[in-house]
């Protein structure tokens, strides 16, 4: 027996707390304004040093592009001021990135209708549509605050897919492979949104 | 319980407050008769919703703390002063009122017997919940996997589920409980005082051949310095789980 829930339920005697409605604006549904930068992983952070470190991008499974360290950040590089949210409902606003786009780095491959694996050190992969990361929408930081990314905020270097729940901005990244068809990532696999849109509130598989 | 995927939706449900109980001067446990709930696996936690009269809605998220138990489930919330919705569930709900939540969600940071052991627990304040929750999903299936929990808190007072820690310790087999107490210690008091560090994990973790499964959840400088020491010791990342949790206004 389901007990379905009226949107008409109201908790008995809470308030809440009301933002300025100028920053409520920017606060997806369910979540809060959080000042600090909480960290979330599924295991133990790795720690690449940079002489190993290497970005790798694949098309089908064949190698189409590698980057040592350095050759990395001789890319075109961006700066971001964005806002990020975590499905496990905290919203940062205005954070401050450096990175290269993912418009630089997929540029010259076939991608209509396609899909990206991000694979990071420690196993992590998360899944996103390609028009979900090209036209400034996606890059690989590797700065935060002017400051190298920590490595429990995903350095050295880490996805970042502001306008998605921040668990598609994989942290540790090493690999982007395309690919024709879509797969469940690390979290899409256990039951999380295939695309997970905060606006659209697509926490949870079938939100 | 790698691949324990949530399926299908997960739908909001109202859920009534039948007991609830103190276990710390900041922080109670909540009891909940969930109609319909599928049931859970240790580990995983639910999200809370909370509407006011102008239809302004807030979540937040809370490890269950209990073993799976029909249609009951129950989370420890830790008040924050200067929180939206721990002042709430702590002041204005009462036995008898009812609210929204949904889950059971997360596939990950999940145990139960079948997935073995020895069973190696460390937590850090409020975190010691979702670990709560394997340790009475042991006793309940009397399973005899070699478990230690090593917990770190404040001082006695701010200790979740003390006594039954105390009481399971001496009379399950093969359930050792260590607690550490970093800021003040009860008189004549002969445990750990240090914060987590590499001897202590050292000296509590099983034999890198024994191959522990390891779950850490507490705030993210002692789950990031836990893990960190487990896997500087030589043992398996992928045997390591982590779950960063703090209080949640």
């Amino acid at each position: 027996m389901e007990a379905r829930v009226r949107a008409s339920f109201i908790s008995r005697g809470f308030r809440g707390r009301r933002q300025d409605p100028e920053l409520a604006a920017r606060i997806p549904p369910g979540q809060y304004l959080t000042q600090d930068f909480p960290v979330l992983s599924a295991g133990p952070t790795p720690y690449t040093p940079l002489d190993r470190w290497d970005f790798r991008l694949a098309d089908k499974g064949q190698p189409v592009g590698r980057w040592g360290w350095e050759e990395f950040l001789a890319l075109p590089r961006e700066t971001i001021t964005t806002d990020i949210h975590c499905v496990t409902k905290w919203s940062k606003l205005d954070t401050h990135w450096e990175g290269i786009s993912l418009d630089v780095l997929l540029g010259d491959l076939q991608q209509d209708g396609r899909y990206i694996m991000a694979h990071c050190d420690g196993g992590y992969t998360t899944n996103l549509p390609i028009e979900h990361v090209l036209g400034g929408k996606a890059w690989i930081a590797f700065q935060y605050d002017g400051k190298p990314l920590e490595p429990e905020h995903g350095g050295p270097a880490r996805l970042l897919v502001p306008h998605l729940y921040f668990w598609k901005s994989a942290k540790w990244i090493r690999r982007i492979d395309l690919m024709d068809q879509d797969r469940p990532g690390f979290w899409e696999e256990l039951g999380y949104h295939d695309l997970g849109d905060p606006w659209k509130e697509q926490r949870y598989a079938g939100d | 319980m790698e691949g324990t995927a949530v399926r299908g939706r997960l739908t909001w449900r109202l859920a009534e407050l039948v007991a609830e109980k103190p276990e710390t001067p900041h922080a109670k446990t909540l009891v909940f008769g969930v109609p319909g709930w599928p049931g859970h696996i240790p580990g995983q936690h639910i999200d809370i919703r909370l509407t006011a009269e102008d239809g302004y809605q807030t979540e937040r998220s809370y490890s269950i703390a209990s073993a799976p138990d029909g249609d009951v489930i129950e989370i420890t919330v830790e008040r924050l002063e200067d929180g939206e919705v721990s002042p709430y569930l702590d002041d204005v709900l009462r036995v008898g009122d009812k609210l929204e939540l949904r889950g059971p969600i997360g596939g990950h940071f999940v145990w139960d017997v079948e997935d073995g052991g020895p069973l190696l627990l460390i937590a850090g304040g409020s975190g010691v919940a979702p670990l709560m929750a394997m340790i009475r999903r042991r006793a309940q299936l009397k399973s005899q996997i070699p478990t230690r929990l090593l917990y770190s808190a404040r001082s006695l007072d701010d200790v979740f589920y003390r006594d039954e820690l105390e009481r399971r310790s001496e009379t399950e087999s093969n359930l050792d409980v260590v607690l550490t107490l970093t800021r003040s210690q009860p008189a004549g008091w002969s445990g750990q005082v240090r914060r987590i560090d590499r001897a202590m994990i050292a000296e509590i973790a099983w034999p890198l051949s024994d191959r522990p499964l390891c779950y850490i959840c507490g705030p993210t400088t002692l789950v990031e310095a836990a893990a960190r020491f487990m896997v500087e010791l030589g043992h398996d990342p992928a045997r390591i789980k982590t779950e960063r949790f703090g209080p949640t206004g």
